[in-house]
Formats: structure tokens, sequence, C-alpha cells
């Protein structure tokens, strides 16, 4: 049994490579949030409603990173 | 406080919901064991192409659109009974209902529009919110195990829906300027429009409907390719193999409970930032040209 082989399409590796950017980009959004969340506890619901647009736009780019998979097979 | 109180109301829903979800598991493992055939299979995108079940008056039906029509009719059934007999204290499910609809009133409309366009726009959130809502969570429910939100068609058609809202919204409010202030942008100067003008109708005009709809969409097909690939590696690791790699099985019967629970996470997540980015891109639309 050969373990590091690798079968098929090398686009499977693709999805990984295009999840990076919108990773570190969520993870900056979120991370900002809960700073100045510590900061202004009571702009916490505004930050939130921020937060959670900022991270749609960010990971929009990752699920155009699926849909390119499948169209490109 | 309000998210207080919504949380105290799911813990206590918790446990109704977990068998709900065990039995959700149990069912996909049975499925997949008899449809197993010695190797592993993992799920394909022909999930989402299920066979015509039936066909009425030329239009077929498939697993899918069943699904949907169910939840089209939970959807109703619940605000009707939620709304028939209204009361000013309102009972349990009249103010389950209440709830849900004063959340999209006050968090998603009336706080990003502002008072006036939030009411004017408040059907068309409404309306989006809880599709999506109801479409969505049909992806964990037993024996019907799939969103309906998990083909192109339900997400795309909100999307076009939202779209057509926003370029009316800017339309109405100034007849002249909208799609000027859209593509050129008051304050650059003149030689860059070469370059903005073309990168704002992408991702105003182009981008934003397909977006909308890329997330509602893989969120839904990837949410669903995860649960099956947990469960059907269950059945195979505890029917196909047997013997000690069933502690496999174990731990990936685990992991697709857990992902479970997420995914109701994800299509109540879901629900609200479509309805959310309808409103953004709604007052972006009608915001004051500065």
């Amino acid at each position: 049994m050969d373990i590091a082989a690798i079968n098929g399409n090398i686009a499977t590796v693709g999805y990984g490579l295009a999840a990076i950017g919108p990773a570190i980009g969520v993870g900056i959004v979120v991370g900002k949030t809960i700073e100045g969340v510590a900061r202004q506890p009571e702009l916490a619901g505004r930050l939130q409603v921020l937060m959670y647009i900022g991270i749609a736009f960010t990971e929009a780019l990752a699920f155009i990173g699926i849909a390119v998979g499948f169209i490109f097979q | 406080m309000s998210t207080v109180r919504r949380r105290e109301s799911f813990q206590l829903n918790a446990p109704k919901q977990e068998i709900a979800l065990l039995a959700n598991a149990v069912n996909l493992l049975v499925q997949a064991a008899s449809s197993d055939g010695g190797s592993f299979q993992g799920p394909s995108i022909d999930e989402f192409f299920p066979p015509t079940l039936f066909t009425i008056a030329g239009l077929e039906f498939n697993r899918i659109t069943v699904v949907r029509l169910i939840s089209t009719v939970a959807l109703i059934l619940i605000f009707w009974l939620g709304t028939r007999k209204m009361k000013l204290i309102p009972g349990r499910f009249q103010s389950v209902v209440e709830m849900g609809l004063d959340f999209v009133r006050v968090n998603i409309a009336e706080d990003l529009l502002g008072r006036k366009d939030g009411r004017r726009f408040l059907p068309l959130l409404t309306t989006i919110f809880f599709m999506v809502l109801f479409f969505n969570i049909t992806g964990v429910i037993p024996f019907l195990n799939i969103a309906g939100t998990a083909v192109i068609g339900t997400p795309l058609v909100l999307a076009i829906a939202a779209y057509i809202a926003f370029i009316y919204a800017g339309v109405k409010k100034s007849p002249k300027n909208f799609f000027r202030n859209a593509l050129f942008p008051p304050g650059v100067p003149w030689f860059l429009y070469i370059l903005v003008t073309p990168i704002e109708f992408i991702s105003t005009f182009i981008l934003r409907p397909i977006t909308l709809t890329l997330r509602l969409l893989m969120n839904m097909v990837v949410g669903h390719l995860l649960l099956v690939l947990f469960f059907t590696g269950t059945a195979f690791f505890v029917f196909t193999l047997g013997g000690l790699w069933s502690l496999f099985g174990v731990v990936t019967f685990a992991f697709g409970f857990a992902f479970s629970l997420f995914e109701i996470l994800v299509a109540v997540l879901q629900a609200y930032v479509f309805a959310l980015l309808t409103a953004v891109y709604i007052q972006l639309a009608v915001a004051e040209e500065h």
C-alpha cells in the first residue's frame, strides 16, 4: 500500500490553497471585533453586525473557490 | 438581554433536538449501509441531482423539490397558526413567532435601513430570512436530510430578488444619479475612472448577486457533503470492516453528530447573513451621495 501516492486531479489541492486567504481574513475580522468589544463593550451589538458583514464578504472568496473546483473539472 | 433569552430557549429545546439529530444520524447510517458494496464510496456531487420521483403537468419533482414543498407548507402553517388568534399577552407559540419577526424587523431592517426605509423593505427581508431559514434547516431534519437551498435554484431566485430590490431602491431614491454614483464615484480624479469604473461595475452589478448565490449554495452543499462523508464513513467502519475498526466508526459518528449541531448554527447564520447583506446593499443604494 502506497501511503504517499496521490490519485486524481491536482485541483483537489486548489481549494486548500484557496481557503488560506479567507481563513486569515476571517481571523483578522473576528480578532479585531473582539479587540473592539474589549475596549468598548457597549458597542458590542453594532460591532457584531459589522463583523458578520465583514465575514460574509471575506468568506465569499472561499466559496468561489469551491464553485470553481466544480466548474473546471 | 435578548441574546440571553434566546440562549435559554435554545437550551430548553436542546434534548428534543438531540434526539432528532440522533434519529437523523441513524437514518443516514442505515441508508448508507444498504447501498454499500464492499469498498468505501465517498459522497459525490450526484447527491444533489436525485432521480425524478413523479411528474405533475410536465413539472418534474425530485427529492429536493419535495423537501422544498414540505418546508414551504411548514412555514405557512407555523405563521398561520402563530398569528391566527393574536392576543395582547402572547401565548408561548405566538411569542416565538413574534420573536422571529421582531428579530428581522429590529436587528436587520431598522438597524441598517432606519425606521422609514426599514418598513418599506421589511416584507422582502422577512421573506428572505424565513425562506432561507426554513429551506436550510431541512438539511438536518431526519428523513428530509437535504437542504432545499442545496441546489442553485432557490439561492439564485432570492439573489435576483435582492438584486432587483437594491437597484429599484437606488433608482427610486435618485433616478438620474444612481448609476452615475455607482459607476463613477465622486471625488476621484478623472483618469482613475479607467480603473475604478470597471472594478465598480463588476463588484456592484455582477459579483453581488453571484456571491449572494454562491455563499448560501456552497454552505449548504459543503455541509451536506460533510455529513454524508461522516455517516457513510461510520457505516463503512462499523458494518463493512467491523471488528476493531468500529472504534474509528465511533469517532466519525461523534464528528458527524457535532457537525449536525454545527449545521443548525450555519443554517440560522446563513439566513441572517443573506437578509443582512440584502439590507446592506439596499442601504448603500439609498445612501445620500457624498
